[in-house]
């Protein structure tokens, strides 16, 4: 069966599951599925007694390659010069100024801006060709290497915020300024969620070693702007509470909150018949909801039952919870359990000093993680229809910022290119799509813009970037704003 | 036609509402018969021509295709064709005018709208529009353009009204075949207006009293209690804060600490001493522009500093700058006029008649500020303001801004506010919006669709004050009625009160609000008064259950038939369990405070360079327990409890909240040890004066918190969980003992320990109810 029939054939039994499963009289039916459908169409949600949420669209736009996202999100602007994008010329003219010709009057961040000179530098670290693509990849990514073969490499990104703040707004919401809605809310309003127990949106946050006070997150990210709450993202975290509020209090085991559970029910239930607010039941249903979460989550964080091989493959430090690697690892394990995205973010690639050293650390913090979780869902029969996403908000620029010596330098924020892989789930494997310059500063083919890689991941899923929307303030907004053309080239 | 359109097609359009899979077969019948005798074109056509043709056939010039636009009379009649031959609308002949023609073809060359734009016509709404053009095409103005006029008060209701409001509401009832319900109990009465004005629970004696209170005029003294308790203020100030996107921290990347509340004190203020509302806003707006501005009229205009600002590394100024001037106008348009003029921002609006250059006029106003885009120095200590600002001294505070509640006894504190710039600044269009694409210069003006700034007045943001409040202004009086009927009624008159436009909802009761409107200014915009006479209204007293039958009519309550149930808002059901609890800190104003919430929330984002917001230090003793108002925002990490309960982030202006039902909802109520403090609190209140046993007690805590007295069979149900808990704490003397040890509040070791566990868990449990955080 392709994806698409499976999917309506799972509305068609989720719809007729919501009907029979509630007993009531048919009148009171009758009048609760009205309800329901306006609200479904007001808000985008139908909760149909907790079972999980069920999507906007009734169809899928078109068969999807992909059922789920993982999203490794390398938040700080990684520089593609010592990662993907190897340019010998810069170690060639090392030291000379970036010429005007390249530059052609481009914007500077203020952090440069000021600088008397641009001297252009090359990757302290060596690079190799890997794999039948030949793809060009850094000595700082041995793991990731071995794997070029099922990466799609795209050298081409580019953006239009310069800033991290901006810049991260638009790469996770499509719109530099905050408020609106985030990819995986979309994607829970859209399509809902296959996991009852689980909420649709996840994200994992973790510290990297390259440069730990680097620059910040915000929990507007993961936020649902204007879509119903049930889209937001739920952390998880590395915390007593892995979901804020999670666990009972002391003094209360399960079957003490089971209790209160039901007696909860049954108040609400008489209050129910005085006031016929159909809120309260789905009150009810919400409860419900909570109570699973409080074993679901404990029980896709546990990682103590994963085999020795699979710490082996994912590195040691998956073993210390809220690292990347642990997070990687459990990503894996929320991608089993059918979450619809699960977004990681691993902070700390805003290198604008001390490059060499930061980056090196903070490259070994993903390398080999990375790759385990594109072999681990390989190896599961997963990868698929599991898309991987690695990238940053934007690139580094070519020169230095501050002083060029002979060990060290920095760089600044470059929007013009910069490099992202994705893998599984419908991507192109093993290829390098888009170049640029021999300064690695300007674009020279293939250029993918933010919107266009929203509007091509959305397209995996089996949707039209431009006709899933939602009405707010009297306009229909979307994920890819006014623009995205989907990137037929990178598509399987 | 899908069953989901079809279903809500159904209710909308008449008062039957079918089920969605009998929908679907009555479709046809539908069409014809729930199309309304006199085809209305503001209530009927114009929203199908905004929604589904405006996009290419509307007011943005740029996108119009075939020369055809539907958004003014002259371009809808207008010649069509190289050959100026055919026309989009002949009058009373629907098979000559091509749009009929096109909307009903079978040609998917000619169709429209076209199927590229996603957009379709359900067979109704292509009626509609035939049966419009059949009887004539009439076009009108949009409704919230044209002024509010005064309406003739209809006669129905009498006997059952108590004002006019009534009169109206009764009217439109009987045109939908429906009854008002019957008035809700006295002790729901006072809940529903407790929390409505003041933002609380009633305490017990309040209700009591109430409820003997057998004077005619009992109802209209409790609602004037409420309103002159501070509590009213802070209740008030709640809404404007998320209207004035207040926050305690600039936003953007490190997100460092601001001083902005001595503002939030003045609005507390302000609200206490009912100011005028058009002083309040001119004040904010424009209180720098008065003659000779006092200190305290300076100080109202942080209103428009509370916008968000960057100090980011490497930002470019003007960029910054331009989004502060942005920010103000739509501030503007979403406060006070109900319009999305940042729709125009780009491009001219694709929907309402806003042009990019109304826009770039009006943000004009905002435009001449002497300050920066980009403040560094916002890094270095959390006290800095940054230009201009108003230093406000301890003298001061002491003589002539005595609302400020300077905890700390500084020397002085400086705030943001407003202030024009000597050499005033040229405007520009933006194209694009973008900062450095300067288009056309302008001159600062208010939207040419709407009444000019009266004459005499200046021409700047006082100016523009003055001229939200003329009577000509067709908005701001729609607007605010709007947002105070919302407080009150859950939803608006108008359902989206952030749009009157085109693409806005339209009003239930158009002459209601006109009624209204009109009414509010010229008692003089008297906040207080306005909101008692719509809590006096017979409409507003009503019961909120609903009978199926009812239910099934009006789901979603546009005809008021009964009062609505509303969750409560995610301050208000803190502040009740603390306020029942008795351990609510009732001090008013002063700096924000940060009550408990998980740890590590703020340290596992930050980059380090936050200061004093990199990490969350919880407040000690009774700044726990302040009323939610005063709980330190943080714009990029909130406080969890309240995003959880739909509160605003704060990023930009917002007058209408969200109000969902979630997991993470419930996870809140049930284990957040804010409320497992409370619940203790209130299990020894209980205890102390609760009764004498316990049955008394649980009747006592339920009352409490839901100002309702249980029904035999929710006690008893109470009553045998307090007792199989109590017996199973018995024997486990150590698991009491922990349970009872969650949160900062403890009980006195003298207590009876498996009774203290068992009445704290069955006020959680309480505390969780649908009835708990609803008011009916």
């Amino acid at each position: 069966m392709n994806p698409f029939e499976e999917r309506s054939l799972q509305l068609n039994r989720r719809a007729f599951l919501s009907k029979t499963a509630l007993g009531l009289g048919s009148a009171a039916l009758g009048s609760l599925l009205g309800l329901r459908c306006f609200r479904a169409n007001d808000k985008g949600i139908i909760t149909e007694s907790g079972q999980g949420i069920e999507g906007v669209l009734k169809a899928l736009h078109h068969p999807a390659k992909a059922k789920r996202i993982i999203y490794l999100f390398q938040s700080g602007g990684p520089s593609q010069l010592e990662l993907f994008d190897y340019k010998p010329l810069l170690e060639k003219r090392r030291g000379e100024d970036l010429p005007e010709s390249v530059r052609q009057g481009q914007r500077l961040t203020g952090m440069t801006s000021g600088q008397d000179s641009f001297p252009l530098v090359g990757s302290q670290f060596g690079f190799q060709q890997h794999g039948q693509s030949g793809a060009w990849i850094s000595d700082l990514l041995p793991y990731t290497s071995k794997i070029a073969d099922e990466l799609c490499i795209v050298k081409s990104m580019y953006t239009e915020a310069i800033n991290h703040d901006p810049a991260i707004t638009f790469f996770q919401t499509g719109s530099q300024q905050p408020g609106r809605p985030s990819i995986g809310s979309w994607l829970s309003y859209g399509l809902g969620s296959d996991n009852e127990n689980l909420p649709a949106f996840t994200v994992l946050l973790s510290r990297g070693t390259g440069r730990p006070n680097g620059q910040p997150l915000y929990s507007r990210l993961w936020g649902n702007g204007f879509l119903h709450s049930l889209h937001q993202g739920v952390q998880f975290r590395a915390a007593k509470d892995p979901v804020l509020y999670l666990n009972d209090p002391a003094g209360l085991g399960r079957s003490g909150r089971r209790k209160m559970l039901d007696k909860l029910e049954a108040l609400n239930s008489m209050h129910h018949e005085e006031t016929q607010d159909p809120e309260i039941q789905s009150r009810i249903a919400q409860y419900e909801m909570a109570y699973r979460m409080q074993t679901s989550v404990p029980d896709v964080m546990s990682v103590e039952d994963e085999p020795d091989y699979i710490y082996q493959m994912y590195g040691p430090d998956a073993m210390t919870p809220g690292t990347y690697a642990a997070n990687c690892l459990l990503a894996r394990r929320l991608a089993e359990k059918g979450v619809r995205f699960i977004q990681l973010y691993h902070m700390g690639w805003d290198q604008h000093e001390n490059l060499p050293t930061a980056i090196a650390k903070q490259a070994k913090d993903v390398d080999q993680a990375s790759a385990a979780l594109v072999m681990d869902l390989k190896q599961r029969g997963m990868l698929d229809d599991t898309l991987i996403i690695w990238g940053g908000e934007f690139g580094r620029t070519n020169y230095s910022q501050g002083t060029l010596t002979d060990t060290n330098y920095g760089r600044d924020h470059h929007p013009r290119c910069f490099t992202m892989w994705m893998a599984g789930g419908g991507i192109k494997p093993g290829i390098v799509y888009g170049d640029t310059d021999d300064f690695g500063y300007n674009i020279t083919e293939n250029p993918v813009h933010v919107h266009d890689f929203q509007a091509t991941m959305l397209h995996l899923l089996g949707i039209d970037h431009e006709q899933l929307t939602y009405k707010y303030q009297g306009r229909r907004f979307r994920l890819t704003d006014v623009e995205g053309h989907v990137v037929k080239d990178l598509l399987a | 036609m899908s069953t989901l359109k079809s279903c809500c097609f159904a209710v909308f359009c008449t008062a039957l509402v079918f089920s969605c899979e009998q929908a679907s077969t009555a479709d046809k019948t539908l069409v014809a018969t729930a199309l309304p005798e006199v085809v209305d074109f503001n209530f009927h056509i114009k929203p199908i021509l905004s929604d589904r043709c405006f996009k290419c056939h509307g007011p943005d010039e740029a996108t119009r295709e075939a020369g055809l636009g539907l958004h003014t009379e002259a371009h809808a009649f207008a010649a069509l064709g190289k050959a100026q031959d055919h026309y989009a609308l002949v009058p009373g002949n629907p098979e000559q005018s091509t749009l009929i023609q096109r909307i009903y073809t079978d040609d998917p060359q000619e169709i429209m709208p076209p199927p590229e734009s996603n957009l379709t016509l359900t067979e109704h709404e292509k009626a509609l529009l035939r049966r419009w053009v059949e009887q004539g095409a009439e076009w009108k103005k949009h409704w919230a353009f044209l002024p509010p006029e005064m309406p003739e008060v209809p006669q129905a209701g009498a006997g059952w009204a108590q004002n006019e409001i009534d009169h109206f509401v009764y009217a439109k009832l009987q045109e939908k075949g429906l009854q008002p319900s019957s008035k809700a109990e006295k002790a729901k009465l006072i809940r529903r207006l407790s929390f409505d004005l003041r933002g609380l629970p009633p305490t017990l004696e309040e209700i009591d009293a109430f409820v003997e209170d057998d004077r005619p005029d009992a109802w209209a003294r409790l609602v004037d209690t409420f309103l002159n308790s501070t509590a009213y203020a802070e209740r008030m100030a709640l809404d404007w804060m998320d209207i004035a996107r207040y926050a305690d921290t600039h936003g953007y990347q490190d997100d460092f600490e601001r001083v902005m509340w001595p503002w939030r004190d003045w609005v507390i203020h302000a609200f206490k001493e009912n100011m005028p509302y058009d002083q309040f806003v001119t004040w904010q707006l424009a209180g720098d522009l008065l003659p000779e501005p006092t200190l305290e009229q300076r100080i109202a205009t942080g209103f428009n500093r509370n916008h968000k600002i960057t100090a980011e590394g490497g930002v470019i100024d003007e960029e910054y700058r331009v989004e502060y001037v942005a920010d103000r106008a739509q501030t503007l348009g979403t406060a006070f006029l109900g319009l999305t003029m940042e729709c125009a921002k780009c491009h001219d609006h694709k929907y309402d008649p806003i042009s990019q250059k109304d826009y770039f006029s009006l943000y004009g106003y905002f435009n001449t500020i002497p300050e920066k885009g980009f403040v560094g120095q916002l890094n270095q200590n959390f006290r800095y303001a940054p230009k201009p600002s108003v230093r406000i001294t301890q003298k001061e505070i002491e003589g002539i801004v005595t609302f400020i509640n300077n905890r700390d006894s500084l020397p002085y504190i400086d705030l943001m506010v407003m202030e024009e710039q000597e050499e005033p600044r040229k405007t520009y269009i933006l194209n694009r919006g973008k900062y450095d694409q300067y288009g056309d210069e302008v001159q600062p003006a208010v939207p040419a669709q709407l009444p000019p700034i009266p004459e005499g007045a200046p021409n700047n943001r006082l100016g523009l004050a003055q001229w939200l409040f003329t009577p000509e202004n067709p908005l701001t009086g729609r607007v605010t009625v709007n947002r105070l009927w919302q407080q009150l009624f859950g939803t608006g008159i108008v359902a989206t009160p952030f749009d009157f436009g085109n693409q806005g909802a339209l009003p239930t009761h158009p002459e209601l609000l006109d009624f209204l409107a009109i009414k509010f200014r010229e008692e003089g915009w008297d906040v207080k008064a306005m909101l008692r006479y719509m809590a006096l209204s017979a409409t507003y007293q009503q019961t909120a259950a609903a009978s199926p039958e009812l239910l099934e009519q009006d789901p979603e309550n546009r005809w008021l038939a009964r009062a609505p149930r509303l969750r409560l808002q995610a301050e208000m059901i803190r502040d009740q369990a603390f306020a029942v609890s008795g351990l609510l800190n009732e001090e008013v104003g002063g700096p924000s405070v940060k009550p408990y919430q998980p740890e590590g929330l703020w340290e596992e984002t930050t980059g380090g360079g936050g200061g004093s917001t990199a990490r969350y230090m919880v407040s000690e003793g009774p700044d726990r327990y302040r009323k939610s108002l005063y709980t330190f925002w943080k714009r990029t990490v909130p406080p969890p409890g309240m995003l959880i309960m739909d509160a605003p982030s704060r990023d930009l202006c917002s007058v209408k909240r969200q109000e969902t039902n979630t997991p993470l909802q419930a996870l809140l109520l049930l284990n957040d040890p804010q409320v497992l403090e409370a619940s203790k609190a209130l299990a020894l209140q209980a205890w102390e004066q609760g009764g004498a046993d316990a049955a008394e007690r649980i009747a006592y805590m339920f009352r409490a918190v839901t100002s309702a007295s249980p029904e035999e069979a929710e006690l008893q149900l109470l009553l045998d969980y307090f007792e199989e808990e109590r017996a199973a704490y018995t024997e486990k003397q150590e698991e009491a003992q922990s349970y009872l040890s969650v949160g900062a509040y403890t009980l006195p070791d003298t207590l009876p320990l498996a009774d203290m566990a068992a009445y704290t868990l069955v006020a959680n449990t309480i505390f969780n109810l649908d009835e708990a955080i609803t008011r009916g």
